[in-house]
């Protein structure tokens, strides 16, 4: 069967690797490629980098990343960030990446989305969706978090998985950071609006918080950033602690 | 030499890296002459059933491959480039494949699953093609895929992988020269690298 997936992320900010709060106060968490190679060594499932300053400072996606991490690293690419031509996605698939996520410019550009798909599958587009929950409504937002969008969280990525995205990448700003465990009726509600797969990022302090998300919501993925940043964890521990409460993951 | 087919689409980078990576010599096939001196093919590919085919075509590769996969040299499809190697694919539109092992590409149909299979999971091998020497049996595999290798013909399944339904993971001729995984050993970690290795010492036949 189908084994639950364990994602560490890698926000990338000016040739290096960070993490924030809430989608702001980045600090730098060292040099992505060297902990690529690290997180490669301890065989997760998958490695998502997003380059969060791209769409606003009006650039491409950072390619080099993904040219460099590929060489060494055989498993799952996944990069986002500035993602706005089918040029775009061309060259990243070209420089080694597996699957695009695209956030900001599904909102202007859906067809971007459907082009993609068509182009190059269902299968190696992801959207990206920044959420924050303001007073008890889930509200998105682009340009990492600092645009509100007018669209319905559900509209939106109903909407997208129709023209052709092939997996969801939820991002949870209201919990980015704070490791506090990740919002269980946010994944459940994206989760069940849409048929294809979902990744779900945000919260995660501890392994248990990984456990609960995984026994109360359905979702297949789950991402994570601080908890191996600022933390004695590791994708290892965190395997051997999912394993031993009986949550179906990869063997290796 | 390794060559690896370059249509146009999809991961050659991944796969032209792992080779490197496990020492291996490939070449990128990115023209009807490349392929002489080629001992192994690989056909990668992401990407939609139809557009691959027609770049196939358009770039005149259809013939030569036949004609490499009837020498009996080791040729290996990968996701997209297994499918390929079917009688015909339903993605978008109705499309003649390479004809190279019986089946038709079908999309992926099972009740409360989610589509893509997107992940990893486990193979029920029934004989190895060739790949899984020093290979892990239990270990699991990386796959991205909506559609899948649907055929009737027994001899050519040679593993199958269950997602609410079993679907075939890896087909072969019935030469064993001919070999398609669904899942993509290039990313599969090291299971996935030692299969590439085994690939690059088969023997033709």
């Amino acid at each position: 069967m189908l084994k639950k997936r364990i994602i560490p992320t890698l926000l990338l900010r000016k040739g290096r690797m960070v993490k924030g709060v809430n989608f702001d106060n980045y600090r730098d968490t060292g040099d992505p490629v060297f902990a690529s190679r690290v997180y490669n060594s301890q065989y997760v499932d998958e490695l998502v980098f997003l380059d969060i300053d791209a769409t606003n400072e009006s650039r491409d996606t950072n390619a080099e990343i993904i040219e460099k991490v590929s060489k060494e690293c055989f498993m799952p690419l996944t990069i986002g960030g500035g993602i706005n031509s089918i040029q775009t996605i061309r060259k990243l698939l070209n420089s080694g990446a597996d699957k695009v996520v695209i956030n900001s410019a599904a909102y202007t550009q859906s067809d971007l989305i459907r082009e993609g798909a068509k182009m190059f599958g269902s299968q190696c587009i992801v959207l990206g969706i920044d959420v924050k929950k303001e007073e008890g409504e889930y509200v998105l937002y682009k340009n990492s978090g600092r645009i509100k969008c007018n669209v319905s969280l559900i509209d939106h990525i109903q909407k997208m998985e129709t023209l052709g995205a092939g997996e969801i990448f939820l991002n949870d700003i209201s919990n980015d950071g704070k490791m506090n465990g990740y919002d269980h009726e946010l994944i459940k509600l994206v989760n069940r609006s849409v048929n294809v797969p979902v990744v779900a990022c945000g919260g995660a302090g501890n392994f248990k918080h990984l456990e609960d998300a995984y026994t109360e919501t359905e979702v297949g993925a789950l991402a994570m950033a601080s908890i191996y940043h600022f933390g004695d964890n590791n994708p290892i521990r965190a395997r051997a602690y999912l394993m031993n409460h009986q949550i179906d993951i990869k063997k290796v | 030499m390794i060559g690896i087919l370059d249509y146009g689409m999809g991961n050659l980078k991944s796969v032209t890296n792992s080779l490197t990576f496990l020492g291996l010599e490939s070449s990128v096939i990115d023209s009807v002459e490349n392929f002489n001196g080629i001992t192994h093919l690989i056909i990668p590919g992401v990407g939609a059933f139809p557009k691959a085919m027609s770049s196939i075509k358009d770039k005149g590769y259809f013939d030569p491959i036949k004609t490499f996969a009837d020498s009996g040299k080791p040729l290996l499809g990968i996701c997209l480039g297994m499918q390929l190697l079917a009688d015909k694919g339903t993605e978008v539109a109705e499309t003649e494949g390479l004809g190279l092992i019986p089946g038709t590409i079908e999309l992926m149909k099972a009740e409360g699953y989610r589509i893509p299979h997107i992940g990893w999971n486990g193979i029920n091998l029934k004989r190895d093609p060739g790949l899984f020497e020093g290979v892990k049996k239990s270990a699991d595999v990386y796959f991205v895929h909506s559609y899948h290798f649907a055929t009737k013909s027994e001899e050519n399944i040679v593993a199958v992988t269950d997602y609410g339904n079993e679907f075939v993971s890896i087909v072969a001729n019935e030469k064993g020269n001919v070999i398609g995984t669904q899942f993509h050993p290039e990313k599969s970690q090291k299971q996935g690298l030692r299969m590439l290795d085994n690939f690059s010492r088969m023997k033709a036949c």
